[in-house]
């Protein structure tokens, strides 16, 4: 649309901070979106980078502040695609505010909130509503995901096109797929028009029924039912042939088993615009660490078998997963500390993001510079943004971490303000130092 | 003398039934609009009432509510000087279970001379057509086809422009569900215009393309340039999400306001078929524009229909007391 392209973008972003130059020596220096990984420095002015480089490694230009990396890894800040926070409606959960310094704590420096809150984002005042919030509050950048069907009812289209104008990033119908095929043909057929990104979690929702862990030996053993792992491919499947047909852009918001990865790379081979995610936890976690009924690690998709984990891992290994998300859920004692199958969905996670996915690389199975392009210029060519990048005039979105050092997660240190991390306890290796947004500082280790 | 010298010109129309505008060659729509032109002609200078049909019966058969069409083929087929029942389908037989072609058959034991017949569902006049020995006109069957409607805008047009060869003409709306569409894209083309149709793609039918018009799914490009810009009516019960998110948005992207139109050429015609749906897919002062022929179209309806009851009566059958 011609007109939209007038307007595109018109979130608020944070302002750039005017005059202010700091210069990052003695660094690692990782971009993915240029291949680059080289000792060196990154020059930050006016919250744009201004200039990077080996030149500076040691020398700092006179008259800046000097931040020494002392050999650390800086990287452009990760964009982080699917964050649930608790406004509006359930602010004692989570505020767009505490969320944002869970964000910074863990290095992520865009994040995309769904429109899962109550009200629903299905409304152009509602999208207004959290970029203003956003702006007013949160210390990193915030982008809206609209709903894109009414109430996430799954039946009726939402105001894509003014949604759009109004800066909503991408369309998502949240933890729900649309199981009605004649409602996601439209909204595929109507979004394209806009050149809006459909991001869908695909689960069948009569085939899941009222299932809570994945189905196989653990489930039958643990007496819950079931979730067949057909069920996301199934709808997943139909989604392609959808996409095939109306030429609208697609993203699987989070796959979780190997046969979803057949499907995703089936279409990538016909070049048909379909990108996939995955969440954290399925490379971290399998369906094995719910022991004795932890609700803390009651996800959706649930927790699949550890081969399932394998082959999650080895596609982003492989490029055919282009993007990784937090999936970052909270939810409180109210709704976690029920029996299993009561239990709320979802683990808190952007505080632990970094971290966790430095598992990959410890491990020797993902390349660190792999690792980071999908939580930086992957999740920012899907959705359109400029920062995701360590390149002169791009933004100065940047994450300053330790790859080596240990530390144990202790959930009442999380920032978030609701605990229910599925990593509580857990031994981590590397450390997230500091996180910049636009050139300013948001989050500094010990500070 | 003048009326047997017409009567041999009506010979050149060489069809029993008006059913579609698919396969209508120019020459045959030419003799329509040029019989047309002359009827409009003679409305607008005060002509009497002729009697060209006089004794002839004119059924209106409307299975779908209509107000417009309905009354112009009543005031075409009174000019004319047929007698004109309107059948009132509400309150008939129809209602009670009884299939279209029963009433086909139960109408032709009528005698009638021809019937105009609208129905809900595509294809349903040319099943009637099957069964009556009489001519059969089709008022418009579910989104097929709409032919007088057609004919009186491409009339509206030459007269407004004085040609339709070379006009880009830019219909705009819910394409989907339009048989208003299909005719004038079927009698647009035939004549040599340019044909473009402007709709989100939930409301384009598929295989646009095939169609043999230009596709757009953004109203600014779709205009750019053109001479005609004919707007549908989008139908309330496709604004509840299916199609459409809601009719402001509709109205934001696809509906005519002065700024979209500043994108078509500054003599741009401004057509609709109607009824209007103001601030929905046009905007109220839009329709109002000096350049809007919607009252024009109306105009037009009487006197296209007109040249089509004239048309088509040339193959009726000589009456009793006639000379051959």
């Amino acid at each position: 649309m011609s007109q939209q392209s007038k307007s595109a973008s018109k979130a608020p972003e944070k302002s750039l901070p005017a005059g202010k130059s700091v210069v990052f020596i003695n660094a690692r220096v990782v971009d993915p979106s240029t291949n680059r990984d080289e000792p060196g420095g990154v020059l930050v002015k006016d919250g744009l980078i201004a200039d990077l480089g080996s030149h500076l490694r040691r020398n700092a230009p006179a008259g800046v502040e000097v931040v020494d990396c002392k050999g650390h890894v800086l990287a452009p800040g990760l964009i982080d695609m699917q964050v649930f926070t608790g406004e509006p409606g359930f602010e004692h959960r989570e505020t767009l505010k505490t969320a944002s310094h869970a964000a910074a704590a863990g290095g992520v420096t865009t994040m995309v909130v769904m429109p899962e809150t109550n009200p629903v984002i299905d409304q152009v005042a509602l999208v207004d509503f959290i970029q203003r919030r956003a702006r007013d509050n949160a210390l990193v950048h915030v982008h809206t995901m609209a709903a894109m069907t009414k109430g996430l009812a799954g039946e009726e289209m939402t105001e894509i096109g003014l949604l759009k104008r109004a800066g909503a990033i991408a369309f998502s119908n949240g933890k729900s797929s649309i199981a009605n095929t004649r409602v996601m043909r439209n909204v595929l057929n109507y979004a394209k028009d806009f050149g809006a990104l459909v991001v869908h979690h695909t689960e069948d929702p009569y085939l899941t029924g009222s299932a809570t862990m994945n189905s196989g030996e653990v489930a039958s053993r643990l007496g819950l039912s079931g979730a067949s792992k057909l069920a996301e491919t199934i709808v997943l499947e139909r989604d392609v042939r959808l996409v095939a047909l109306t030429g609208g852009s697609y993203h699987a918001a989070t796959i979780s088993c190997e046969e979803s990865l057949e499907v995703v790379r089936g279409a990538k081979a016909r070049k048909l615009p379909v990108t996939c995610g995955v969440s954290i936890n399925h490379l971290t976690l399998n369906e094995n660490d719910i022991g004795s009924y932890r609700t803390f690690l009651k996800v959706r998709p649930p927790l699949r078998r550890e081969e399932d984990r394998v082959a999650m891992v080895r596609a982003v290994a492989s490029g055919d997963i282009d993007v990784i998300v937090s999936s970052h859920d909270p939810q409180d004692a109210d709704t976690k500390r029920r029996p299993f199958s009561e239990a709320a969905d979802g683990a808190v996670g952007l505080e632990t993001l970094l971290v966790a996915a430095l598992r990959l690389v410890h491990s020797g199975d993902v390349p660190l510079s792999v690792v980071l392009r999908a939580m930086t210029i992957n999740p920012a060519r899907l959705l359109g943004l400029h920062s995701g990048r360590i390149v002169k005039g791009a933004i100065a979105d940047l994450v300053l971490f330790d790859m080596g050092e240990p530390w144990v997660v202790n959930k009442d240190l999380l920032r978030s303000r609701s605990k229910n991390s599925p990593f509580d306890e857990a031994k981590m290796q590397g450390r997230v130092l500091r996180t910049v947004v636009a050139g300013e500082t948001v989050f500094e280790y010990g500070r | 003398m003048a009326k047997s010298s017409t009567g041999s010109e009506l010979t050149r129309f060489p069809r029993r039934h008006l059913l579609t505008c698919e396969g209508l060659s120019a020459a045959e729509i030419e003799f329509l609009l040029k019989l047309a032109d002359a009827n409009a002609d003679a409305i607008q200078r005060g002509a009497r009432k002729r009697s060209v049909l006089s004794d002839r019966t004119l059924i209106n058969l409307f299975f779908e509510s209509s107000t417009r069409t309905q009354a112009s083929f009543e005031m075409a087929g009174r000019r004319l000087g047929a007698d004109v029942m309107n059948m009132n389908v509400a309150t008939s037989s129809v209602t009670k279970g009884e299939t279209l072609i029963d009433t086909a058959v139960t109408l032709n034991a009528m005698r009638p001379d021809l019937i105009v017949v609208r129905h809900h569902a595509a294809g349903a006049v040319e099943l009637l057509s099957q069964k009556v020995d009489c001519s059969v006109i089709n008022a418009g069957d579910g989104a097929h086809q709409h032919p007088t409607q057609a004919l009186l805008d491409a009339l509206t047009i030459r007269r407004a422009k004085g040609r339709i060869a070379g006009l880009t003409v830019a219909i705009c709306g819910d394409i989907l569900h339009s048989r208003v569409a299909r005719s004038n894209i079927n009698v647009l083309n035939t004549l040599g215009a340019n044909v473009r149709i402007i709709a989100p793609s939930t409301l384009l039918p598929s295989s646009p393309e095939r169609l043999g018009t230009e596709v757009y799914t953004d109203m600014w490009k779709g205009l750019e340039g053109a001479d005609v810009v004919m707007m549908l009516r989008l139908q309330r019960e496709r604004m509840d999400g299916s199609y459409v998110p809601s009719s402001r948005e509709f109205f934001h992207f696809f509906g005519l306001d002065h700024e979209k139109l500043s994108h078509a050429k500054p003599d741009a015609l401004i057509m609709h078929p109607g009824p209007m749906n103001r601030g929905v897919e046009i905007a109220s002062t839009v329709a109002d524009d000096s350049r809007s022929v919607i009252r024009e179209q109306v105009e037009m309806g009487v006197a296209v229909r007109m040249a089509v009851l004239e048309a088509l009566s040339a193959h009726l059958p000589a009456q009793e007391g006639e000379t051959s």
